[in-house]
């Protein structure tokens, strides 16, 4: 490797391992985490709008009563 | 004449044919992958050049290879909150939905990349300054983008009838853009602990070019990151507001289907 000598001193990043890979770690964490919200959220709301439209299939213009029936 | 007057009428009309929800429902949904798959290369090849490019720091040793993320996060955390304050300025003005939506759909993920540059900037200020924090005014400003954003979330979805979310949402956004110029040039006003730009339109840059070119790679990667995930997240907006109309309703039967 053309920085490092070994892994092991790419790892412990000049004794600063804590503050890299603290930083490196957790924003891997939150994107992971927003694209598991975002691809959920897209399920659950094509769920949810399949619901209300299958509970009330010729309502047009209901938002409310659709909502209030559930 | 007539001929220059229509066809500027034309294109106009055509550049509001995408400020259709039915519109831009799908076009979102086939840009978002390509996107996506921008981001994840130049991840990788910001990062490989990040730490295995990129000399050691002569002043900061390796803590340094922070700015590969704390800077791409803090620009982005800037841009955001401008494109949202953009896109609520053309919804008040041309009274488009689907603009509102746009700047709600671009809000986490802005918040996210706000807290990634204070996150980052603690981690690297501890070895750098001896304080994980300290109230100056490049720190203040930057948490206050924070506040902001959570602000601008939390109300646009307390707010049951969405016209008055998107109306108040977008007093927020418009007001706290005061404040993306104040955290940009905190830097030159006061007298910070926070170090001056490193990169600037005027000067040349104040590093060596393999880390100049990894940090502009991760700053490509996040801006990717962003037209991808708010993408994904504006369509399920439209669909939620739209669901009472024909397409939505042909569009839920068919990804029934397709489950």
């Amino acid at each position: 490797m053309m920085e490092w000598e070994s892994w092991s001193a790419f790892w412990d990043m000049g004794g600063n391992a804590w503050f890299v890979w603290g930083s490196y770690s957790i924003t891997a964490m939150l994107i992971v985490l927003e694209l598991v919200l975002v691809l959920r959220r897209r399920k659950e709301t094509v769920l949810r709008l399949l619901r209300l439209r299958r509970a009330a299939p010729y309502a047009t213009g209901g938002q409310r009563m659709n909502e209030e029936m559930f | 004449m007539t001929t220059d007057t229509l066809n500027r009428a034309e294109r106009s009309r055509s550049l509001f044919r995408f400020a259709a929800p039915q519109v831009f429902y799908p076009i979102a949904g086939r840009l978002a992958p390509w996107f996506a798959g921008i981001a994840a290369v130049l991840t990788v090849v910001g990062l490989y050049i990040g730490f295995f490019v990129a000399p050691t720091d002569f002043q900061q040793g390796e803590v340094y290879r922070v700015i590969f993320i704390h800077v791409p996060a803090a620009w982005m955390s800037m841009l955001i909150y401008l494109v949202m304050a953009f896109w609520a300025a053309v919804g008040l003005v041309m009274n488009t939905r689907l603009s509102f939506m746009m700047s709600q759909a671009l809000a986490p993920t802005g918040a996210m990349f706000c807290f990634v540059a204070l996150w980052t900037g603690a981690l690297w200020g501890k070895p750098t300054w001896g304080t994980y924090w300290v109230w100056d005014a490049r720190l203040t400003s930057q948490l206050l983008l924070l506040f902001l954003y959570l602000g601008f979330i939390a109300l646009t979805r307390a707010i049951e009838d969405s016209r008055r979310a998107d109306r108040a949402g977008a007093i927020i956004a418009l007001v706290g853009a005061i404040n993306v110029p104040i955290i940009y040039f905190s830097v030159q006003w006061w007298n910070t602990l926070h170090q001056g730009a490193s990169v600037s339109l005027t000067k040349a840059p104040s590093m060596a070019t393999t880390m100049l070119s990894g940090m502009l790679i991760m700053a490509l990667a996040a801006w990717a990151y962003t037209f991808a995930v708010a993408f994904w997240r504006v369509r399920s907006l439209i669909l939620e507001r739209e669901r009472h109309t024909d397409w939505v309703g042909a569009e839920l039967e068919a990804e029934a289907k397709r489950q």
